[in-house]
């Protein structure tokens, strides 16, 4: 086994070998997430509300799915007069390619990535403010008041977000001096209180505070703005249902409706992914390390924690979802202008003294 | 500082939500899985209505009065009756119901002379979904001998 | 390319567009179709298209019975029958002098105040749902669901009850009936408090309601608007205090009212009406006398030729139930006053310069239904 491992990762081999994985892996991962995350969605919003959720298809509605997917490519894809029929195409394949760039530099295991980028983290924000392009086409060209309405808001909710997320990620940077995920992983081993969760508050390697001690209202505004970012409720005014009919989407039918829906699960997984290497440890394991003599086993091991972390902050979006009722946008506005920025620049400048502080001693 | 309690209390309320939430998540579900359960049907459901079986056995207890034909509001039943060839009175000889105007209201029953067991009763059928409108045009009287056999 | 025969839009200089809200939409619960006059996301002007459901009942009152037209009240208003029906058929006793027992008073108290707190329970959950919280409208249900069991055990029907009849009831209320309802009424209060602390407190909910929708009383005064949307504007007016009927003088209840006249305000008077409402209910059943449930009722009945009415307070407002006789077996006339048509009426003038998704806010605080707007 571990032969062919060994071959496999020789270059050029494994180049091309990662890159043929990597095409492959993440369709159908990306088609798997999607597909199954609705149906987690579904049970869990099921389950909050003390109803079974889908269980007619397949043992536990396991099948429900496919089931779906063949509802969904039966039915008819129409254009509605007067769009404009290219944007309107093109939206849905615009919508699933960012989060698909995003997933080739998040590392699931130790070598479990498919481009180990230097600015892996500088590439996963540039493609993740791609998607809101595709909404708004989509939401342009369809040629619905609804749709247009939904687009202006997505447009102005995700500009108001993104700051407040690269300025807490910047905190986050000052710490690990990199922008290399798997690196910043590395940098977090040895236990839950290496995670810069943790680490931040108290580092206990060095023995001294850590670099931001705010680090938890960081990680909450990190999942609030991705929250947002991905058009999650309770901040899901892109397809608030009881307001604008289906939002952006409100002309796709089919399979074009379809994959908005695999985007925006594609996108939840690449948020989760994100908070869990950036705070939660990535793929290290919860008490001490994975020893490198287990070699592949051990990835995979890790590949594990870091899918019951990032499944878990998912199962935290349904939650959230499930509880709360939709924020107007103005607040929406409000929320992340007047508290989340001036906020997360308070943690900046902390973050900034605190790193100082350890020098001065 | 009024507004950093107020971010606070608002997002303690947040968790709170989210703590009522969680615990319903792990409580039993309340649902009843219909084809496979089924509820108890209460005693005084008003289903569709039937004419009252006979205790003693033989023709139904309808004397063809036509009050609950006049009483319906939604002029849904159709009384037709015979003279009887053994006695006085008459017998029903034909009782249809439109179950597709019918309201369920009651009127009919409460209309009906017919003492001490009225001689029409709501059934506890719910289950009548259909595709055509066959079902909604129903022969009472056929039912009540359907249901006369069923019962010798 | 065929060319496009598109819509003229008007005055290109105008930057207005026309949306129509409705009437299949999500959010209007029914067939209300609103024209709506939109500046970006602003309204302009919002114009109500109501008669998409119209049914004919005051006409079709001309055409039948006096009893015959019982089964119609109940569906005028489906979530609150049965106070539809108490209206109705508290207008043919009051014109035919009929003594009704004091048994059937109190459970046609009883049965009212569970239906208000069902009908309630429908419209705070649809309201939230409308908000985008989708949970809470379940949580009501399964309340809603023990408070119809209990009705259905009654009088065999779980939403167009029509359980009244002149001079009394279709039938007498069971054992089973009474301890359910004494067994609800805690349970009820329970619930009430994890809906205060996962709902009413909420941070996001109330900064979506919190002064939206300013109605004041005097508007209300000029539309006629009335129950928990006049309340919200702190005017204390209620039927069952200000022209008690039945036998609602017996209880000691009091009418929420919030001066404040926001969505907020009407959404706490709904709440806090629930609770007032189990008040009523476990002094009934705690005072329910024996005795008959039928009084003396004509069999034919025929009203004395003249006008008479009689209103009730049901879930969304003041009810007024005005015939006209002209001493013959049918109604010469039937009108309903419903309270949802009016309470509509405040929605062109109080919209205005609102933004989309707080006109959605505010339409749900106006808890309407839409088959009484249209009859
Ligand atoms: S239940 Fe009412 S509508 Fe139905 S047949 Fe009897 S009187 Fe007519
Ligand atoms: S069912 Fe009763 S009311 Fe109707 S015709 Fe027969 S006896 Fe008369």
């Amino acid at each position: 086994m571990s032969a062919i491992f060994d071959y496999l990762t020789q270059e050029p081999v494994w180049f091309y070998v990662r890159l043929v994985l990597f095409l492959v892996g993440t369709l159908a991962f990306v088609g798997a997430n999607a597909a199954y995350l609705v149906w987690v969605e579904r049970k869990g919003a099921g389950r909050f509300q003390r109803r079974p959720g889908p269980d007619e298809a397949g043992p536990w509605g396991l099948l429900q799915p496919p089931a779906d997917g063949i509802k969904l490519m039966a039915k008819q894809v129409m254009t509605p007069p007067g769009a404009d029929a290219l944007l309107f195409r093109l939206a849905p394949a615009l919508v699933l390619m960012p989060p698909m760039m995003c997933l080739a530099v998040i590392p699931f295991g130790d070598k479990l990535l498919a481009c180990d980028l230097n600015i892996g983290l500088l590439l996963v924000f540039a493609f993740g403010s791609i998607n809101v392009m595709a909404l708004m086409l989509g939401g342009w060209a369809s040629r619905n008041k609804y749709a247009i309405i939904s687009a202006a808001r997505v447009v102005s909710q995700n500009v108001a977000y993104e700051i407040p997320m690269l300025l807490v990620v910047i905190t986050l940077l000052m710490i690990t001096g990199t922008m290399n995920l798997n690196e910043i992983i590395h940098q977090q081993a040895g236990g839950f209180w290496q995670w810069n969760i943790v680490r931040g508050i108290w580092d206990f390697q060095a023995g001294h505070i850590g670099g931001n001690i705010l680090v938890p209202v960081t990680f909450l505004i990190f999942y609030t703005c991705m929250l947002a970012e991905t058009n999650r409720a309770p901040f899901d005014m892109a397809e608030a249902e009881s307001e604008l009919v289906a939002g952006a989407f409100t002309e796709y039918a089919g399979m074009g409706f379809g994959v908005f829906f695999m985007a925006e699960y594609a996108n939840i997984v690449v948020g989760c992914a994100l908070a869990t290497l950036l705070f939660l440890g990535g793929w290290q394991s919860p008490i001490g390390t994975v020893p490198a003599e287990w070699g592949w086993w051990g990835t995979l091991l890790g590949t594990g924690f870091f899918f019951a972390k990032m499944y878990f902050l998912i199962f935290c979006v349904v939650w959230i979802r499930w509880t709360f009722p939709r924020t107007q946008f103005y607040n929406l506005l409000n929320l992340s202008w007047k508290i989340l920025i001036p906020v997360s620049l308070v943690t900046l400048l902390l973050t900034a003294g605190l790193l100082k502080l350890p020098n001065l001693f | 500082m009024k507004t950093f309690w107020e971010v606070l209390l608002g997002l303690k309320s947040l968790f709170t939500g989210l703590s009522i939430t969680i615990r319903e998540f792990f409580k039993p579900t309340i649902t009843t899985h219909y084809p496979r359960q089924t509820e108890t049907i209460p005693a005084r459901f008003r289903g569709h209505i039937q004419l009252t079986q006979n205790p003693d056995g033989g023709a139904s207890l309808c004397i063809a009065c036509k009050s609950c034909e006049r009483a319906c509001p939604s002029a849904c039943i159709i009384v037709e009756g015979v003279k009887k060839t053994d006695g006085p009175g008459k017998t029903v000889s034909e009782f249809r119901l439109d179950f597709g105007t019918c309201s369920l209201c009651g009127l009919c029953i409460e209309a009906c002379p017919v003492k001490p067991v009225k001689a029409i009763e709501f059934t506890k059928r719910y289950n009548l979904a259909s595709t055509t409108n066959d079902y909604a045009d129903m022969d009472l009287v056929q039912r009540y001998k359907d249901l006369q056999a069923k019962k010798s | 390319m065929k060319a496009l025969n598109l819509i003229p839009v008007g005055d290109p200089a105008d930057e207005t567009f026309t949306l129509n809200l409705g009437p299949q939409h999500p959010a209007t619960h029914g067939v209300l179709r609103v024209k709506l006059v939109m500046d970006g996301e602003y309204i302009t002007s919002a114009q109500p298209v109501i008669g998409y459901i119209h049914r004919m009942h005051e006409k079709m009152g001309e055409n039948r019975t006096w009893a015959q037209y019982l089964p119609n009240t109940s569906r005028v208003d489906y979530l609150s029958a049965m106070t539809y029906t108490h209206a109705f058929v508290g207008v043919v006793e009051r014109a035919l002098k009929i003594e009704v027992p004091q048994r059937a008073e109190y459970i046609r108290v009883i049965t009212s105040e569970l239906n208000r707190i069902a009908s309630h329970l429908v419209g705070w959950g649809a309201w939230v749902m409308d908000l985008g919280g989708f949970t809470p409208i379940l949580y009501a249900f399964d309340d809603r669901e023990k408070i119809l069991d209990l009705l259905e055990g009654i009088c065999g029907s779980r939403l167009t009850f029509c359980y009244y009849r002149f001079g009394g009831l279709c039938n007498d209320v069971d054992e089973a009936f009474v301890s359910g309802t004494k067994a609800f009424v805690p349970y009820m209060r329970e619930r009430m408090k994890m809906y205060k602390r996962l709902v009413t407190d909420n941070i996001i909910l109330r900064k979506r309601l919190e002064g939206i929708g300013p109605v004041s009383a005097e508007m209300c005064r000029r539309y006629g608007a009335c129950g928990p949307v006049l309340r919200g504007s702190g005017v204390a007016y209620d039927v069952r205090k200000a022209e008690p009927y039945s036998v609602y003088k017996d209880f000691d209840f009091d009418i929420p009212h919030y001066p404040q006249g926001d969505s907020m305000a009407r959404y706490l008077v709904r709440m806090d009406e629930i609770e007032q409402s189990l008040r009523i209910i476990e002094q009934a059943i705690a005072k329910l006398p024996d005795g008959p449930t039928m009084g003396k009722a004509p069999r034919i009945v025929k009203l004395p030729v003249g006008d008479f009415c009689y209103a009730t307070e049901c879930a969304r407002g003041r009810l007024l139930v005005r015939v006209t006789s002209d001493g013959k077996e049918n109604p010469y006339r039937v009108r309903l006053r419903t309270p949802c048509f009016t309470n509509l009426s405040l929605f062109e003038e109080a919209s205005k310069g609102m933004l989309l998704a707080d006109a959605i806010a505010f339409m749900g605080s106006l808890d309407l239904v839409i088959p009484d707007i249209d009859r």
